[in-house]
C-alpha cells in the first residue's frame, strides 16, 4: 500500500530512535545514557566559589620561609631574625663569612623569587610573575582539592569544576538532610592547613601579657588552642614543615581512652626535617597546628623518626574522619568564599517535577486536541510529528547526558507550542490551495514549498537566539536554550520532512471528496472553486 | 474546522496610523513605569538571600517577621507568602561569603520557636554575580539582535530587518513596563523570557514578512500598502492559531507551573500577545513608511534573476566548449 518514500524512511528512523534513546531516562534505568535531573528537579547543593588568593600568596610567603629555614640550618648558617614581615621574608646574617655560601644557595633554590640584599640583611619576595601563577595555581589546586575531599565523600556524583578563570563551581545533588549539607560545607570551607611549629620557649611564659604586636616583632604568633580558647601558645612564626610533606592520613583510636585522633604520616623530606628537628630540640615542646588552632603540643622526648605523627583532640569520630579527608586531599592553598549558592530541598525539587509534569501533560493535551479537531486527519499527522519531536529531545539529551532544569522544562514545553506552529503553516497553506482548486498531489507539494522558506526564516533566527543564549547564559539558562535548540532542529526533521513523507505515503489513499476528514475543511468548497473556473 | 476563509484583503494599514498612535501610548507608559518605579530586580541580580520555609499548617508570617527583622544582618528583610498559605519567603539584601553556616542555619536557629517547618530552599548571590550576570544578559540580548540583523538583512532586505528590530523593541519594552506594572522579581529565568520573547517576536514577524516577501512577487499591484493588505491577511489564520496554541501552552505554565515559574510565564504570556500584534501593527506599516518600493525590489529581482541566467548559460557554453 502506498508509496513509500525516503522521507518516511527518515521520520520513521528517528521515530525508532526517538523512542529507543529516551527510554533509559523515562524509565530511569540504571544502563544506558540518561538525563539527569537539575539540582532544582532532585534537591542539591550548588555553590559558586571564589578563592582569596591573597591569602595563597600569604602562604606562599611564608612556606619560602620554611624552606628558607631549612636550608640555613642545613648549611650550618648562623642567621637571626628570620620572619616573615607582610610580604616579604627577611632574615640578617651574623658572620660575614657566610655570605658567599648564603649568596650561592639563594642561587640554586630560591632563584625564582625577588632577593633584595642589603649588606647582611636579605629580603625575599614574589616577583610579579611567580605572584600570578601562584594565585593560578591556588585555584586549580582548590578545585582539585574540593573534588578530592567531595569523592572520598562518597556522595552521588558531585560535580568540581572551574567557571571562568577565578571561580569554582560545585555542584553536590541528592543531599537528603540538613547535617549531611552542614558537612559537605565544613568539608569544603576547610583550608586543612596542618603546621608543624615550635614553641617559642625562651619567651613562652609571657603568653598572656604579649600583645600580637609584641609577638610579631620577635618574629612569633599566638595561636589558641583548639579545645579552649583561653590557652594560647607563643609559635616561632616560621613553620618546621608543612601539610605539603604528608603523604597519608587516617582515623585511629587512643588505646586507653579508645578516643578518635588522626594520625598522618610523611614523606621522606619530612620525615627527615621532622628527625632533625626533634633530634635538635629535645625537652623543648612542638605544637601540631591544624588552621590556625593549636591540637596538642607535646614535650619532645626523644628523636622521633619515621615521620608518622598523630592529632588527639577532642573531636567525634565523624569530625576525625572529615579531618582526614580533609588532611589527605591536601589543603587548600587559600581559603575559599561563597560567591552564589542555591540549597534546594528534596521536597521542593520534587514539587518542581510536578508542577512542570502538569503543565507539560495538559498543555501537549490540549495542543494535540485542538489540532485533531481543527485540522482532521492532517492534525493527527502533525500531532505523530510532535510526539516525535518530543521524544527526539529527550533522546539527544539523553545522549549528550544532558542536564533537565526547570527552565529546561519550560523549554520542552514552549517547544511543543512552536513546533505545532510549522505543522499550522504548512496546513493553511495546502487549504489555500485546495481552496484555490488546485489538486491535491499539487496542494501539497506547493504547500510544502511555499511554508517553507516562511519557516526555515522563522526557526534560524530562533535559533540564533537560542546559541547566543546558551554561549552567554549559565545554568538555569543554558538548560533552557539547550532545549529549545534542540526543540528546533528536531522540529525541522518531524514537522517539515517527516509529515511531508507521511503525506507523500499516503496521497494513493486520499480522496478528493472527504476534504472535510483529510484536512478540516468543507468538501463542497474546492468542487465550487473549480466549478466557478470552469465557467468563467 | 475552518474559522479564517480568505474572502479579501482586511484593510489593516489603512487603520495603521491609530495603531502606531496606541503603540506609543503603550511605549511611553511602559518607559514611564520602568523610570518611576522601576524594575524589581531579585537576588539574581541584586544580590542577596532567598530563603524558602515551608510550615506544617499555616506560617506565622506575623511572628516570623518580628523575629527576623530584629536580628542585626536581617533588618531591612522582607518576609512575604510564597504560593500556599503554609510557605514563606524571607528576602534579605545580605549575602554571607561563609561556606560553613550561613543562613539557613542562622534563620533555622531564629525560628525555632515558631512551629515545626522545613527549609526548602537557600538562594544567595553575591554582589559581584549579580554586576556579571546584567552586563552578560544585555551583551546576550545585543549580540542576538545583532546576529538577527544580519541574517535578516542578508535574507530578506535592510528594510525588513529594521522594521523587525523596531517590533522587537517594541515587545521587549512593553513586556519589561510590564514587570515593572506587577514588581515581578527579576531573576535569571525572566532574562530568559524576556530572550524568548525577542525569539517569539522575530519568528512572528518573520513569517508576516515571509508572506509579504512572496506577495511583493505574486501580487499584480505595486502599491506596498495593498500588497501588504493582502499578505497579512492571508497569515492572519495561522497567526492567530499558532499565537493562540502558544498562549495557551504558556497559560497552563503560568496557571500549574508553580510560584517559581509564573515570573517566566507571566512574561512570555504579555509576549506572546504584544508579539503577535506588533508583526501586523508595528512591522508591517514600518516597512510600509521606510518607503520600500514594490517596483524597485521587482526590478532588482529581475536582474538578479538575469544575471544568474547569464551565468548559467555561460557556464553551459563553457562547460560544452571544454568538452
Amino acid at each position: 500500500m502506498g508509496n513509500l518514500n525516503y522521507r518516511v524512511v527518515i521520520f520513521f528512523f528517528a521515530f525508532v530512535f526517538g523512542v529507543v534513546f529516551s527510554v533509559p531516562s523515562l524509565t530511569q534505568s540504571d544502563e544506558g545514557k540518561k538525563i539527569t535531573l537539575g539540582l532544582d528537579l532532585q534537591g542539591g547543593l550548588h555553590m559558586l566559589l571564589s578563592v582569596k588568593t591573597e591569602m595563597a600568596l600569604a602562604s606562599k610567603v611564608k612556606s619560602i620561609g620554611t624552606s628558607l629555614k631549612y636550608n640555613l640550618d642545613d648549611d650550618d648558617i648562623v642567621y637571626d631574625a628570620l620572619k616573615i614581615d607582610g610580604d616579604k621574608v627577611v632574615f640578617e646574617l651574623l658572620d660575614e663569612d657566610d655570605a658567599k655560601n648564603v649568596d650561592a644557595m639563594l642561587a640554586e633554590s630560591f632563584a625564582e623569587n625577588k632577593i633584595v640584599k642589603k649588606g647582611l640583611s636579605y629580603e625575599l619576595s614574589l616577583t610579579e610573575e611567580l605572584a600570578k601563577k601562584t594565585e593560578l595555581a591556588a585555584i586549580d589546586q582548590a578545585v582539585e582539592t574540593i573534588r578530592n575531599r567531595l569523592n572520598m565523600f562518597g556522595l552521588a556524583e558531585p560535580t568540581v569544576a572551574k567557571q571562568g578563570s577565578e571561580r569554582i563551581l560545585v555542584e553536590v545533588p541528592g543531599i537528603k538532610t540538613q547535617e549531611d549539607e552542614d558537612r559537605i560545607k565544613s568539608l569544603i570551607a576547610k583550608a586543612a592547613h596542618l603546621q608543624m611549629m615550635a614553641v617559642d620557649e625562651e619567651r613562652a611564659n609571657r603568653v598572656y601579657s604579649m600583645s600580637e604586636a609584641e609577638a610579631k616583632s620577635y618574629g612569633d604568633v599566638i595561636l589558641p588552642d583548639v579545645e579552649s580558647n583561653e590557652t594560647k601558645y607563643l609559635l616561632y612564626s616560621v613553620p618546621i614543615l608543612d601539610g605539603s610533606m604528608l603523604t597519608d592520613a587516617k582515623v585511629a583510636y587512643e588505646e586507653k581512652s579508645n578516643r578518635p585522633m588522626v594520625t598522618f604520616s610523611l614523606n621522606g623530606q619530612g620525615a627527615k626535617i621532622f628527625g632533625d628537628f626533634t633530634e635538635k630540640s629535645v625537652g623543648k615542646r612542638m605544637a601540631v597546628v591544624l588552621d590556625g588552632e593549636v591540637y596538642t603540643a607535646p614535650n619532645i622526648v626523644q628523636r622521633i623518626g619515621g615521620g608518622n605523627v598523630q592529632i588527639t583532640g577532642a573531636f567525634t569520630a565523624q569530625e576525625a574522619n572529615d579531618i582526614s579527608i580533609a588532611l589527605r586531599s591536601g589543603a587548600l592553598l587559600a581559603p575559599v568564599q561563597v560567591e552564589s549558592q542555591r540549597s534546594i530541598g528534596p521536597s521542593l525539587g520534587a514539587d518542581n517535577i510536578k508542577a512542570s509534569l502538569i503543565a507539560l501533560v495538559v498543555g501537549f493535551l490540549a495542543v494535540i486536541i485542538f489540532m485533531v479537531l481543527y485540522y482532521g486527519a492532517a492534525g493527527i499527522i502533525s500531532n505523530l510529528a510532535l510526539v516525535a519531536n518530543l521524544f527526539l529531545i529527550l533522546a539527544v539529551m539523553s545522549m549528550f547526558e544532558a542536564t533537565l532544569t526547570l527552565p529546561g522544562m519550560a523549554g520542552i514545553v514552549l517547544t511543543v507550542g512552536m513546533a505545532v506552529d510549522a505543522n499550522v503553516i504548512i496546513n493553511e497553506r495546502i487549504r489555500e490551495l485546495l481552496h484555490s482548486g488546485s489538486t491535491l498531489t499539487k496542494s501539497i507539494e506547493q504547500g510544502y514549498n511555499n511554508a517553507f522558506t516562511a519557516i526555515w526564516d522563522a526557526n534560524i533566527t530562533t535559533l540564533i537566539a537560542a546559541v547566543v543564549l546558551f554561549a552567554y547564559g549559565t545554568g538555569p539558562i543554558k538548560g533552557f536554550s539547550l532545549t529549545i535548540s534542540i526543540g528546533i532542529l528536531a522540529s525541522m526533521l518531524t514537522a517539515i520532512l517527516g509529515t511531508h513523507g507521511i503525506y507523500q505515503w499516503l496521497l494513493p489513499k486520499m480522496d478528493k471528496k472527504k476534504l472535510g476528514f483529510w484536512f478540516g475543511i468543507k468538501k463542497d468548497v474546492s468542487e465550487k472553486n473549480v466549478s466557478k473556473k470552469g465557467a468563467k | 474546522m475552518e474559522v479564517f476563509k480568505y474572502k479579501k484583503a482586511v484593510g489593516f494599514m489603512a487603520n495603521a496610523k491609530k495603531t502606531a498612535i496606541f503603540s506609543a501610548v503603550l511605549i511611553l507608559a511602559s518607559l514611564a513605569l520602568l523610570f518611576t518605579k522601576g524594575l524589581n530586580y531579585g537576588i539574581d541580580f541584586a544580590g542577596g538571600t532567598i530563603i524558602q520555609v515551608q510550615y506544617e499548617g499555616v506560617a506565622p508570617i506575623d511572628q516570623v517577621r518580628d523575629i527576623v527583622t530584629k536580628h542585626a544582618k536581617y533588618a531591612g528583610a522582607t518576609v512575604t507568602k510564597f504560593g500556599s498559605d503554609s510557605e514563606i519567603v524571607i528576602r534579605t539584601k545580605h549575602a554571607s561569603k561563609s561556606v560553613k553556616g550561613g543562613a539557613k542555619l542562622e534563620v533555622q536557629e531564629m525560628l525555632a520557636t515558631t512551629g515545626t517547618f522545613e527549609i526548602r530552599r537557600v538562594d544567595l548571590v553575591g554582589p559581584s554575580v549579580g554586576d556579571e550576570l546584567k552586563t552578560k544578559g544585555l551583551m546576550a540580548m545585543l549580540l542576538s539582535i545583532i546576529g538577527i540583523l544580519i541574517y535578516l538583512s542578508f535574507r530578506f532586505e535592510w528594510r525588513f530587518a529594521v522594521a523587525s528590530v523596531v517590533a522587537l523593541i517594541h515587545d521587549v519594552t512593553i513586556a519589561m513596563g510590564m514587570l515593572a506594572l506587577f514588581q515581578v522579581d527579576i531573576n535569571l529565568p525572566i532574562l530568559a523570557a524576556i530572550l524568548t520573547i525577542l525569539g517569539y517576536s522575530l519568528n512572528d514577524t518573520v513569517i508576516v514578512f515571509d508572506r509579504i516577501r512572496e506577495g511583493i512577487r505574486t501580487i499584480k499591484s505595486a502599491k506596498m500598502e495593498e500588497v501588504i493588505d493582502e499578505s497579512v491577511t492571508r497569515t492572519l489564520s495561522r497567526t492567530t492559531l499558532t499565537s493562540l496554541t502558544t498562549f495557551f501552552v504558556v497559560l497552563t505554565l503560568f496557571l500549574f507551573g508553580g510560584e517559581i515559574i509564573a515570573g517566566f510565564s507571566f512574561t512570555l504570556l504579555v509576549g506572546v500577545v504584544v508579539g503577535t500584534y506588533s508583526s501586523i501593527f508595528v512591522a508591517s506599516p514600518i516597512l510600509m513608511w521606510l518607503n520600500f518600493s514594490v517596483s524597485e525590489f521587482r526590478e532588482k529581482e529581475a536582474a538578479g534573476a538575469k544575471r544568474q541566467k547569464e551565468r548559467d548559460k555561460q557556464r553551459a557554453q563553457f562547460e560544452q566548449g571544454s568538452i
